[in-house]
């Protein structure tokens, strides 16, 4: 039973058929099987939200699901967000606000800022702080990026008041 | 790290899971939420040779009230109960304690069933459970077994559940009307393991405590229902009544020094919680919040 294991999925849009081993991470099925590099692997014990990944719509930690448990389900990546558009103001509020620099926690933050963006228009900066308190970054010191988030929510408002 | 080879089982229902652990025993190792398993096998703490994935069991998710209980199934993840309007309305106490439970794509998939088996002495809902006088229902090959929250943790990651019983579901009593309830925890980061955390339910009346639940965590092997809380019960409190039951906590509590706080600081910061707690379940301002001893 320790043998690959038949699993259908949708990765960003796409149907994905494959067979993986049990004890394959998401994190590393989106990474080796599909390529989808932008999720990134950093404590592998769900303390760093460098892989966080959407599962059916709500943002998890792809290092603590299996592969063979998103059998049916739908999973976006930075990837599936960043191609459709979806968070391109986000990411160039990121890009102005030098909310990144060595840029690895940046695909599990623009994934979790989004993730708080949809759920609450206005949220202030302790909002946006509790909401990134599982996310961390080893560069920015954190204020760039709630101040990204804090001018993206703004504009957004201003868009669709 | 990665986590080592193992087999994989998708249990279809409670039945197909319960016939899965008879078969393989400590062997096999249930994965509900995944949020502490994982983590544990990832960093090879734990090496089960078979997972029994139950989280797609529909049966054990769901929040009921029913006549006098709340009755919530083992797999209801943390973000239901933070959601849930029933759970707003008669066991507030848990909604509060899940706002601390860890971060937002961890409460996405983490369940109550997994955190209560899980027993890590630093978790918020176990001394939950305590303090709101729950029943834990688990099932095994020989039924079904109601065990006392008070019965249920029995030291560090250990529980009454034998290897080849599941937990169902937890029932909670509906608090009467003049319960009251307060939350608190100190940890470095929003969302890390309390250092120290208290849970407590109240029954007030005129005033006066008419029953006092204290359930303190990451003070011992497992969450504590304070001996101290009955010195407060049916008394006028006093400061010198108050000072009086934090030495009496004080000399109770047995907490562990580790690398995030010393035993006298865990002692320090429960009795400091004691005295919130008490101002904060009878609404009173004029108690000295000093701690003395």
């Amino acid at each position: 039973m320790t043998a690959e294991m038949q699993i259908s999925l949708e990765v960003n849009g796409e149907r994905v058929d494959a067979q993986v081993l049990p004890r394959q991470n998401l994190a590393d099925f989106l990474r080796d099987h599909l390529a989808l590099t932008g999720t990134h692997v950093g404590c592998e014990h769900g303390v760093c939200g460098a892989c966080t990944v959407r599962v059916n719509g709500e943002i998890v930690r792809s290092c603590l699901m299996l592969a063979v448990q998103t059998q049916g389900a739908s999973v976006e990546t930075i990837e599936g967000l960043s191609d459709s558009g979806e968070i391109s103001d986000l990411q160039a509020a990121f890009r102005d606000r030098n909310a990144l620099q060595c840029g690895f926690c940046t695909p599990g933050m623009l994934m979790t800022a989004q993730d708080l963006l949809k759920r609450c228009a206005t949220p202030d900066r302790e909002q946006i702080r509790e909401h990134l308190s599982g996310n961390y970054c080893r560069c920015t010191g954190y204020q760039a990026i709630i101040d990204a988030i804090e001018i993206t929510a703004r504009r957004r408002l201003e868009a669709n008041p | 790290m990665k986590a080592s080879a193992f087999a994989y089982a998708r249990a279809t229902d409670v039945v197909n899971a319960l016939e899965l652990l008879a078969t393989h025993g400590d062997k096999a190792k249930l994965l509900s939420g995944g949020q502490s398993l994982m983590p544990a096998m990832n960093l090879r703490l734990i090496s089960p040779e078979l997972i029994v994935d139950i989280s797609e069991i529909a049966e054990l998710r769901g929040i009921a009230v029913n006549g006098s209980v709340v009755a919530i199934g083992a797999l209801t993840r943390h973000v239901d109960l933070l959601r849930s309007p029933d759970i707003a309305a008669h066991a507030p106490l848990l909604a509060q304690a899940v706002a601390h439970v860890a971060h937002s794509a961890i409460r996405n998939r983490g369940t109550i069933g997994g955190s209560l088996a899980h027993a890590d002495p630093a978790s918020e809902l176990p001394a939950c459970m305590l303090a709101l006088n729950a029943t834990i229902i688990v099932r095994g090959p020989r039924g079904e077994r109601r065990i006392a929250a008070k019965d249920f943790f029995t030291g560090i990651y250990e529980t009454a559940l034998t290897p080849q019983e599941l937990l169902i579901s937890v029932e909670l009593p509906l608090p009467p009307k003049n319960a009251e309830h307060f939350f608190c925890e100190f940890a470095r980061r929003h969302g890390d393991y309390a250092i120290v955390g208290l849970a407590a339910q109240a029954i007030v009346e005129a005033g006066v405590f008419a029953d006092l639940k204290l359930a303190f965590f990451a003070v011992g092997d497992r969450p504590v229902l304070a001996k101290a809380a009955s010195q407060l019960v049916g008394v006028e409190i006093t400061p010198a009544l108050l000072s009086e039951a934090s030495l009496a906590l004080g000399e109770e509590l047995d907490p562990q020094d580790d690398q995030q706080a010393s035993a006298a600081m865990r002692r320090h910061l429960a009795k400091v919680f004691l005295a919130r707690g008490v101002c904060a379940l009878l609404g009173r301002t004029d108690l000295d919040l000093g701690v003395p001893g």
